[in-house]
């Protein structure tokens, strides 16, 4: 028996696994949440991006002991949150999205963004989601899509 | 609304917050999983096996388990599912090993011990095309009378590109399932009718037994057009003999190895000049075809077919040829043998134009093509050509004149402009596609669209919707599109050669004008549309004489770049293009598969640099093989003009593939403009600079 909690989305959950176990493997296997995905699996492409404790992380490089006691949030839970429909607006009326797979982890970066009180400037916005990569887009429409949220001040209108 | 207004993709919202299930999102019950025995050898034989004990749960799939043909049924049979004894390249499959549990499949298979009679491989395309074995396909084909021309002189080039990979950001995956007497392959897939074509050759059963259901494919730019055949076929087996599920998934680094990739190609090419002009050309090119065939001769015949891009050339010698190394098979990929093709011919054009001192636009525009002017091929190019018009809206969007007039040191400007045929090579569509789309009114009147044309990323399912619900006059709302599943929908062809919107959305409109009068019916209404060779398609596959394309889309483009005195650095910092796709069914849309191509050619022209050593790629992961990411995107700036095309729906072209096909020799031209230098092969990354300037 472990001794281990976490919280996961708002709940508080028991680490019954190893604790050297990647973080991405317990939210996509054993808590079957498939909304981060794996894309590199040596955190270069950003495609499993969560928060912990409000910070995002690569959740392909986090083991479980890195995660006690603190608030793991994925992309199920943020996407019911007023922030995040801000964020699908942005990138519906852009054409951001083409693929799909590097998608969440891309709204999750975004939000970071969006969090952090910086001016979002076009070559902050380019470092913040430097981190992610995408494969269809070319990125401008993305770029669009974060400038459309701060012209309007992260607020709906 | 216009066809052309943007609306909001129908697949978006699902993919944004994370609701939408790729393969390896599905769940399955009893699922397996499975891991890929791969050979330790680029060439040789397989003297034993030792399989330790199997422990409980975990089995072994091998080309013994496979029902009737060990034969990856693609234009060839040549490529086993599993090897038999024979090794053809590194990392060849030779099992699967499946298990409940993935750490004991592991464990398994680090104890297997393979014995091999290790052979010399053929891992050197130049060496390679020296010896006669070692050659698969060569097409050659003349126009007019290239020995007999009188020219002022003659100029040669040779040029070479190494490989491209797809990196698609959701990898390789298919799942095999059995219940009752139908095997079902789910997959992320282009194809799910190439697909099923292998299943039935390798499990010996028809399609009221075989199934393919394709997934929300998370990329594929051609990496998933023949790859996941293979793929399929061995998890078909593996279900089949065990009666459970079977989840083949690759690792990145797995996927990146052994995967097809973009041909490494040499091409020479000589230009005969006479006044200024050139008047004949010499078009020789290899490519890089790996163990097996595959795809590769289909390849090598876009490259050459259309090798005089927009140009007229009056005499003309070509020749392309295939050639068999023991390195990774190559495949497709957006360009399908374009981007080298073209990267060779825009870069010699545009060191032509520097040789006579002439502007490297107004260069070409002495020799763009026009309509009813004969092709390459001898055959005729049939739809309006505004190359002019194309040419006069990009100098005038970008300035050019007073940029390049402007420029300062350090800082340069590459143009290229160059077609891409709409749709399969010659009469393909019709003799070998046959594409069948349907339209179905359902009982309460909302109308399902019934092909077999995948959604990938390009926006398929938003554009076919729109095409039907236009026509149809009703909200999109009214249109769904049906997951491609062989139970259910026809063989429209695969979803490759830019030829979704062009072809299939033709097919689709014309189903739909039908249906139009027969929406107030009652009950269920089923219309379906067979693919009509347009009379102005004539092609003979002999000669390779004839019209090769249906429809070409243009594009003209310049790229400005900045290159760092000191580290040789390349900042390309603006792309502009001007487009002729016909009409687009969607600006928005049209702007994704831009935007994406240029960066997609951004990183083929300057940072992509993938080798091969012994047969083995030498770049497997994120971190060595690195693509562009925000820091690296240019502005991107693009106009069109609307140039519509008699045969496609609401006069659209094709544009997938175009976007990728002119970046690679524009970019290396403003490197060149920046340097002062000559450079002859991409990616053009600093090591290459500093050569070129010795």
């Amino acid at each position: 028996m472990s001794d281990y909690q976490y919280i996961l989305n708002g709940e508080k959950r028991v680490i019954a696994c190893e604790l050297s176990r990647r973080l991405l493997d317990v939210i996509r296997i054993d808590e079957g949440l498939t909304g981060t995905k794996e894309g590199c699996q040596e955190g270069e492409c950003g495609a499993c991006l969560v928060f912990i404790d409000d910070q995002i992380f690569n959740s392909c490089l986090v083991p479980m002991s890195n995660v006690i006691d603190k608030s793991v949030v994925t992309i199920e839970s943020y996407a019911k949150t007023e922030e995040y429909q801000r964020i699908e607006r942005a990138f519906l009326d852009a054409g951001a999205v083409q693929c799909g797979y590097c998608t969440p982890g891309m709204v999750m970066a975004v939000a970071t963004l969006l969090r952090s009180g910086r001016t979002l400037d076009e070559e902050t916005v380019r470092m913040g989601l430097s981190g992610n990569l995408c494969r269809c887009t070319g990125y401008q429409t993305i770029f669009e899509a974060v400038s459309s949220l701060t012209e309007s001040g992260g607020q709906d209108g | 609304m216009k066809i052309t207004d943007a609306v909001h993709r129908v697949d978006s919202a699902g993919k944004l917050r994370g609701e939408t299930k790729y393969i390896e999102d599905m769940h399955f019950d009893n699922l397996l999983y499975a891991k890929t025995l791969r050979s330790k050898v680029a060439k040789g034989r397989i003297i034993r096996i030792e399989y330790p004990e199997l422990p409980k749960m975990i089995f072994i799939v091998s080309a013994e388990d496979i029902p009737v043909n060990n034969e990856v049924a693609m234009i060839e049979r040549e490529m086993p599912i599993f090897a038999n004894e024979q090794i053809c390249y590194l990392g060849e499959p030779i099992a699967l090993i499946v298990g409940e549990d993935k750490d004991a499949v592991l464990s398994y298979m680090s104890k297997i011990k393979i014995e091999y009679a290790e052979e010399e491989a053929e891992c050197d395309l130049l060496l390679a095309a020296k010896k006669p074995d070692q050659l698969i396909t060569e097409r050659a084909y003349e126009k007019g009378n290239l020995s007999e021309i009188e020219f002022d002189e003659k100029f040669t080039e040779t040029f070479e590109t190494t490989y491209q990979e797809q990196l698609y950001m959701e990898k390789q995956g298919v799942v095999g399932t059995v219940e009752e007497d139908v095997v079902t392959v789910y997959g992320s897939l282009q194809c799910p009718y190439y697909v099923l074509n292998a299943l039935k050759h390798a499990m010996g059963m028809d399609e009221k037994n075989l199934r393919v259901i394709q997934t929300p494919t998370g990329g594929a730019f051609g990496g998933k057009e023949e790859y996941p055949s293979l793929l399929a076929c061995q998890v078909a087996a593996a279900a089949y003999k065990l009666k459970r599920p079977v989840r083949l998934v690759f690792d990145r680094r797995e996927d990146i190895a052994f995967t097809t990739k973009r041909h490494p190609s040499k091409t020479v090419i000589t230009s005969y000049i006479k006044n200024k002009k050139v008047i004949g050309m010499d078009f020789d090119m290899m490519l890089d075809a790996g163990s097996y065939l595959g795809l590769s001769d289909v390849v090598m015949q876009r490259a050459i077919f259309t090798m005089t891009g927009a140009y007229q050339f009056e005499n003309l010698k070509i020749r392309g040829r295939t050639i068999r190394t023991n390195n990774v098979f190559t495949g497709a990929f957006r360009g399908f043998g374009a981007p080298q093709s073209m990267y060779g011919l825009e870069l010699h054009m545009s060191h032509l134009a520097k040789r006579l001192g002439e502007d490297p636009l107004s260069f070409r525009r002495k020799h763009y093509v026009r309509q009813g002017d004969l092709t390459a091929t001898n055959g005729r190019f049939n739809e309006e050509i505004y190359l002019d018009r194309l040419t006069d809206l990009l100098e005038n969007m970008s300035g050019y004149h007073e940029k390049v007039s402007k420029k300062s040191s350090l800082t340069g400007y590459g143009v290229s402009v160059v077609p891409h045929g709409g749709g399969f090579t010659g009469d393909g569509e019709a003799v070998h596609i046959k594409a069948v789309v349907k339209l179905k009114k359902e009982v309460d009147g909302m109308v399902t669209i019934l092909v077999s044309n995948v959604e990938m990323g390009q926006g398929a399912i938003t554009t076919l919707t729109k095409i039907v619900a236009t026509v149809l006059e009703i909200d999109m709302d009214g249109v769904q599109y049906q997951n491609p599943d062989t139970f259910f929908v026809p063989d429209s062809g695969p979803t490759v050669a830019s030829r979704t919107t062009m072809v299939v959305g033709a097919l689709l409109a014309k189903a739909a004008a039908k249906l139009k009068d027969r929406m107030n019916e009652p009950g269920e209404v089923m219309i379906t549309e067979h693919f009509k060779q347009p009379d102005y398609v004539k092609w003979n596959a002999e000669t390779n004489q004839g019209n090769a394309y249906m429809a070409y889309s243009w594009s003209v483009l310049l790229v400005r770049v900045e290159v760092d005195p000191i580290s040789y650095e390349v900042k390309c910092t603006d792309i502009w293009g001007a487009y002729d796709v016909g009409v687009p069914i969607d600006e928005k849309l049209l702007i994704g598969q831009i935007q994406g191509g240029m960066v997609q050619g951004l990183g083929y022209a300057i940072m992509e640099n993938m080798t091969s050593k012994d047969g083995g790629i030498e770049q497997i992961a994120f971190s060595s093989y690195p693509i562009p990411t925000t820091m690296d995107v240019p502005k991107m700036h693009a106009d069109w003009i609307l140039n519509p095309y008699s045969d496609g729906p609401f006069g659209a072209k094709s544009v997938g593939e175009l976007t990728l096909v002119g970046v690679a020799p524009a970019v290396a031209s403003a490197i060149e403009d920046a340097m002062n230098i000559v450079t002859f092969e991409i990616p053009v990354t600093p090591e290459v600079i500093e050569r070129s300037l010795e």
